[in-house]
């Protein structure tokens, strides 16, 4: 069976499935604890404009910013990359193995280096790549990809990891969190202390001081950028803000929205590779900055999905991501985010149907702590769609026909009967158990009310109004 | 206004509407020459069609004086936010802000304009079905709170979407579907006997599926509650 190529087809066998509902259970897990730990802070609200501030007036001044950036990180003795796109990114960091003659690599987090499909293209050259994050860890071990940009492998139980662990690595089946948890850090701790080299992402660049800042709960971070002689961070370009008062402002946002604590456990502030008299530390530090179709975005209408900071809330507010999953979206990244941030970086005519796989609840905006506009970015991709031809053409015409008949009065009055008529054949008492075409996929879950026999504006005149 | 579905399913809606505004002391008016705001095609990414249905939404309140008073949340968020977005540009740029600036949606009216004059009742306990666009978009749940004042509310998150989504529910009714099927067992494991919102639109699709599933728990727009025993 070949895989669907459209979020319909996708979330239609999703739909109902364990994953599913792993999904649905885990991010109202997520989103309670997110609610519990804005709920202390009163002035949420002055922080969001704050963070948005920052967030925009980095984009604005993002040629700038990164010039100093690079500057800074040169200054303390690491090396930049400006990589165009994927392959160029993908090269670059090959590059910087082979010199090193680096074969084994321990990996934080990064969604960039998924998004550019890097371990892929490392193992067919020859380099063991070992995911270090818990959750991307058991999507490798499991061959499965990640579906939350925050927690890869939401869409599993504790049970699915289970069996995961007991297949790949030959332990007895466990679905004790803590022994899960243990059997993991005993494997990976050869993996770290073997490695040549460690690939990271980063959650932010300071630019005036050329640091670079790592989020995580697990410590797995620190390790990646600090046991291997040479550390690779890959950074999208729009990663950037001015100074410290400002990332601190995006800090405190970002792990309160993304897990709902106050701090993550480590935030790893790394300035250059390790200087002399320093305990440990990378011998080199390279920082990959990736631009992939990130300019173009910058200058297009979702220019602002750039400012998002990568929270994953609006993933876990989202009914459709609650509903289906990250692997209904079929890209790196999915939810509310990925339905604007895919289209904008791949082009809509790649992905013309992720902006329709949203209700435009607006639940999205509501907790971003960034107060980006996705449902009204969502309109504007729809828009850029319909006028690639995207649409489907019973819904096109389907709108024509009902602007056609709602054109004047005298139209729309017949138009009232008309469908009065038609649907007497289908309906009962008021009721249409059934319709054809189209709308059946309506009835299969629902019930429609059929037109009145007088609509609102007859029974009015009728009155005398 | 009373918009296209409460115009041609649920005309009932549209009277109990007007009456409330009557018992409120208000002179209703119903303009000839309306019928959809656009926002269907405004949804699907069709805007030159939107814009031409908004234009004929201008065309019939353009003789017209006053608050115009809407019973649905998303009809009138859509006139408030994206009348003026589309019409940007445009000579019509500036009937647009100013008919965005009269629309009112009916709890909205009701509370903010005339303090409430009239207020809920119902005869059982109410499961209050937020609309998003209304929610999130004008802030409508305090208005819908006061009306309802006087009832009895069971315990119900009713910021959830429902999952309509407008033609999202055409095109995707499978995930809609299964959004709603969530929120039918929020609703029946509440105790609601009712469940009151002020949409049309996403009030039929939840009646639908209550219906589809054998439900006893009825269904109805806020206007109803609080103009009984009209419609």
């Amino acid at each position: 069976m070949s895989a669907p190529v459209t979020f319909v087809g996708r979330a239609e066998r999703l739909l109902g499935s364990p994953e599913a509902r792993a999904v649905g259970a885990a991010t109202r897990h997520m989103s309670a604890n997110r609610e519990a730990a804005w709920a202390e802070m009163s002035w949420w609200p002055d922080l969001r404009d704050r963070v948005r501030r920052i967030r925009l007036e980095s984009l604005a001044g993002l040629d700038r910013l990164l010039a100093t950036f690079a500057e800074r990180v040169t200054e303390a003795g690491g090396r930049v990359h400006f990589a165009a796109d994927a392959a160029e990114a993908r090269e670059i960091v090959a590059g910087i193995l082979g010199q090193a003659g680096a074969k084994r690599v321990v990996k934080g987090k990064s969604m960039l280096s998924e998004e550019i499909d890097l371990n892929a293209h490392l193992e067919a050259a020859g380099v063991e790549v070992t995911e270090t994050d818990l959750g991307e860890w058991i999507a490798q071990l499991a061959g499965d990809t990640p579906s939350h940009i925050i927690a890869p492998v939401l869409h599993m139980t504790r049970q699915d990891v289970g069996r995961v662990f007991s297949e790949k690595l030959g332990v007895p089946y466990t679905d004790d969190p803590v022994e899960l948890n243990a059997l993991a850090r005993e494997s990976l701790r050869d993996v770290f202390l073997a490695a040549d080299a460690g690939i990271t992402g980063v959650n932010l660049a300071v630019a005036d001081t050329g640091s670079i800042v790592v989020v995580t709960n697990e410590g797995n971070g620190r390790f990646s950028s600090t046991a291997p002689r040479v550390h690779i961070a890959l950074m999208g370009m729009e990663r950037i803000v001015p100074d410290w008062p400002s990332a601190a402002v995006v800090l405190e946002s970002l792990a309160r929205s993304a897990t709902g604590q106050r701090l993550s456990v480590y935030t790893n502030v790394i300035t250059g590779p390790r200087r002399p008299g320093d305990p440990d530390g990378p011998e080199e530090l390279h920082v990959v900055i990736v631009d992939n179709g990130r300019s173009r975005v910058l200058a297009g209408e979702t220019a602002e999905i750039l400012a998002c900071i990568r929270c994953g809330a609006c993933l876990n507010v989202c009914p459709v991501f609650r509903t289906v999953g990250g692997h209904g979206y079929g890209t790196v990244y999915s939810g509310p985010v990925g339905a604007v941030l895919a289209p904008s970086l791949d082009g809509i005519d790649a992905r013309p149907d992720l902006p329709y796989a949203s209700t435009l609840c607006g639940a999205c905006q509501e907790v971003c702590p960034v107060g980006i506009q996705i449902p009204s970015m969502l309109l504007d991709l729809r828009r850029a769609a319909a006028e690639g031809g995207h649409l489907p053409t019973w819904i096109r015409r389907g709108v024509h026909a009902f602007a056609s008949a709602t054109a004047t009065p005298g139209r729309w009055r017949t138009a009232k009967r008309l469908a009065r008529l038609l649907t007497a054949p289908l309906a009962r008492a008021g009721w249409i158990r059934r319709l054809p075409g189209p709308g059946e996929g309506w009835t299969r879950h629902r019930e429609l009310r059929r037109p009145a026999a007088r609509s609102f504006l007859e029974r009015w005149r009728r009155r005398g109004g | 206004m009373p918009t296209c579905l409460v115009d041609a399913l649920a005309p009932h809606v549209g009277e109990a509407a007007t009456a409330a505004l009557e018992a409120a002391g208000c002179r209703v008016e119903v303009p000839d020459g309306q019928a959809c705001c656009g926002q269907p095609a405004m949804n699907v990414g069709l805007v030159d069609e939107a814009r031409e249905m908004a234009g004929r939404t201008l065309d019939a309140f353009s003789g017209t004086e006053g608050p115009v008073v809407v019973p649905s949340g998303s009809c009138a968020e859509m006139i408030v936010h994206q009348y003026p977005r589309l019409f940007a540009g445009t000579e019509r740029e500036e009937e647009a802000i100013r008919l965005a600036e009269r629309v009112r949606e009916l709890t909205r009216f009701l509370v903010t304009d005339l303090g409430a004059p009239v207020k809920a009742a119902c005869d059982g306990a109410v499961a209050y079905q937020y609309s998003c666009h209304g929610l999130r978009g004008l802030g409508l749940d305090e208005t819908a709170d006061r009306l309802l004042e006087g009832t009895v509310r069971v315990d119900y998150d009713g910021t959830q979407c429902c999952g309509f989504g407008g033609l999202f529910s055409v095109a995707m009714p499978d995930v809609s579907g299964a959004i709603m099927g969530e929120r039918l067992d929020a609703i029946e494991a509440s105790g609601a006997d009712y469940v009151v919102g002020g949409d049309v639109s996403c009030l039929l699709h939840i009646e639908g599926g209550l219906r589809k599933r054998g439900s006893s728990i009825e269904v109805r727009h806020i206007a109803e509650l609080l103009a009984p025993g009209e419609g």
